[in-house]
């Protein structure tokens, strides 16, 4: 249906010439792309202008610039060590983000159908879940630290156990909440244990589940930065944690910039999967 | 009974809810012949829909039995195929392949794959909705949701095909649009059908049996209305008919003389306490 749609669309914006989609794009930039940039202009103006007067604490965003211009060209030097480049640092972290998130995904959603699908484990369970997430990310890193001998491990411990407690709720409350009239349907035609779960269960619940994957990622993000500070080696949050110990306050404002911009960037490719995966699923 | 094809015996049904009883249906008897068109009509909360859940197998009686083809009803299945009120399409799923997901469920042994899209692909022409297959349901009408809703029961083959009140939720030009449709289509296959009704003309048009039932609690099977008008139907021609005219009055008498509904205030602010069970498949 979807190409149908499309070649339609095409076919209209063949027929209407160039002109009119110039236009229109010219009004989506007016429209979306001038409000957030002359907020920016106006934000930077007004730190440029705070952060000027001799004696500042913090360095201006000009001082920044000037100070961090060797980071921000060359993103992926590589002198050994800690050593590394902006963009080496912020992959550590996605690594580990990535091993840590991938487990939570899928304890999470395996933990949470079952919650959703058995009264029996729900009443056992809930009890535990609602204790423990609300134990901060980093209180569990002595934790795993005496249990795993070795900071890796922790660390990815540390982001598996922040995101799997909003995709354990949000998959049960989605399991929970699949219309009676799609379960009838699955008694009716006697789908098995398996495919009730591919063809019924996963769709329905999906727009629960991606937002529970979007809550977590965004909490592994937060997790991960604070993580690193304390176990050290390559990561954007050790290399905070390093420019801090060594007055370099310019390097934290870039690092505060990337983090920021990676962590959106992963909000928005969770949320933008969820729309493709649940397109159609949410009308009825 | 010559042909009992489809009976149901003595069933009753009692839901049990925080401590109350209610007993919804109460010594139902019934028995359908192969290819019959039986309505069931009541006011709404006489357990109807109850009924049908119970031929669906979607829920168990308390007491008595169904027998379908010989056979004891004890869980749902695709040789009682239904069609719900609410279409329940599978949203993510195109039209086609809702069909699909049925026929390819029910007749997986006994077509190959050409055959089974055949079967899909004809079963949705059937009901007029062969130049939608790859749209979702999101994207058709509320009619044509229910037109698949149809092919879906249909393509599966039942014994016998249960309607709950399947054009109630339709407007009134669209709802007569598809009572045309589905009186072709049992012309065309003969299927032995169940449909649920508040709708008298409806009842009237479609059914070779109305079922008439006594309000709840406990409700009974008050009357059977033999409708004996000769097929193919024509609405308008019947507008006229004194026979079709008869049987309207027959009806209507029954549910607006017999069994008017009376609900004092302090019932229904009792009712509206206790949600039970019995108002949610009313």
């Amino acid at each position: 249906m979807s190409t149908v749609q499309r070649s339609d669309s095409m076919s209209r914006s063949a027929r209407l010439g160039w002109m009119p989609d110039l236009g229109s794009l010219q009004h989506l930039l007016i429209q979306k792309v001038v409000p957030p940039v002359v907020i920016m202009a106006l934000l930077i103006a007004v730190w440029e202008i705070l952060c000027s007067t001799p004696g500042a604490a913090l360095p201006a965003p000009s001082q920044v610039l000037r100070d961090t211009w060797d980071l921000i060209v060359n993103p992926f030097y590589d002198y050994g060590g800690n050593d590394v480049g902006m963009a080496w640092q912020i992959l550590a972290s996605l690594e580990r983000v990535a091993y840590g998130y991938s487990l939570a995904v899928v304890a999470g959603i395996s933990l949470g159908v079952l919650v959703g699908q058995s009264t029996w484990a729900m009443r056992g369970l809930d009890p535990v879940f609602q204790v423990l997430r609300t134990v901060p990310p980093l209180a569990w890193l002595p934790i795993s630290l005496a249990g795993f001998q070795d900071s890796a491990p922790s660390a990815i411990f540390v982001i598996f156990i922040t995101a799997i407690w909003p995709i354990i709720i949000n998959t049960s409350v989605g399991v929970r909440n699949i219309p009676e009239d799609y379960r009838n349907v699955a008694r009716v035609l006697r789908l098995n244990g398996y495919e009730y779960f591919t063809r019924i269960m996963l769709p329905a619940a999906a727009p629960y589940i991606f937002s529970g994957l979007r809550i977590g990622v965004g909490l592994s993000w937060l997790a991960i930065v604070a993580a690193e500070m304390l176990i050290g080696g390559v990561g954007i949050g050790f290399f905070i944690w390093d420019a801090w110990n060594a007055s370099m306050i310019s390097d934290i404002v870039l690092a505060l910039i990337y983090v920021g911009i990676v962590g959106f960037a992963l909000d928005r490719l969770v949320a933008f999967i969820g729309n493709r995966v649940t397109r159609g699923t949410a009308q009825g | 009974m010559s042909n009992r094809y489809l009976s149901i015996e003595n069933v009753d049904m009692t839901f049990h809810g925080k401590g109350v009883e209610t007993q919804v249906l109460k010594s139902i008897d019934l028995t359908v012949e192969r290819g019959e068109y039986i309505s069931i009509i009541g006011h709404s909360g006489c357990g109807k829909s109850t009924l049908l859940n119970i031929v669906a197998g979607l829920i168990e009686s308390t007491s008595g039995a169904v027998i379908l083809d010989g056979k004891e009803v004890n869980s749902p299945g695709p040789d009682r195929s239904v069609v719900f009120q609410n279409h329940s399409l599978l949203p993510w799923l195109t039209v086609y392949e809702n069909v699909a997901l049925a026929v390819n469920k029910t007749c997986a042994r006994t077509k190959n794959k050409a055959e089974r899209h055949e079967w899909i692909v004809k079963n949705l022409e059937m009901v007029g909705m062969g130049h939608a297959l790859a749209k979702r349901p999101a994207e058709i009408s509320g009619g044509m949701k229910q037109r698949v809703g149809i092919a879906r029961a249909l393509a599966m083959e039942p014994k016998v095909l249960l309607l709950d009140e399947p054009f109630g939720a339709l407007d009134a030009l669209t709802r007569a649009h598809l009572q045309e449709e589905v009186m072709r289509i049992q012309d065309e296959l003969g299927n032995t059908v169940i449909m649920i009704t508040h709708d008298v003309d409806e009842a009237v048009l479609l059914s070779d049996r109305i079922v008439m039932m006594t309000n709840g609690p406990s409700a009974r099977i008050g009357e059977i209305l033999d409708i004996d008008l000769p097929r193919p139907r024509d609405r308008i021609a019947l507008a006229d008919d004194p026979r079709y005219n008869h049987y309207r009055q027959e009806v209507l008498r029954f549910l607006y003389e017999k069994q008017r509904k009376v609900e004092s205030l302090a019932q229904r602010r009792s009712a509206a306490k206790q949600p039970t069970k019995v108002k949610a498949q009313a």
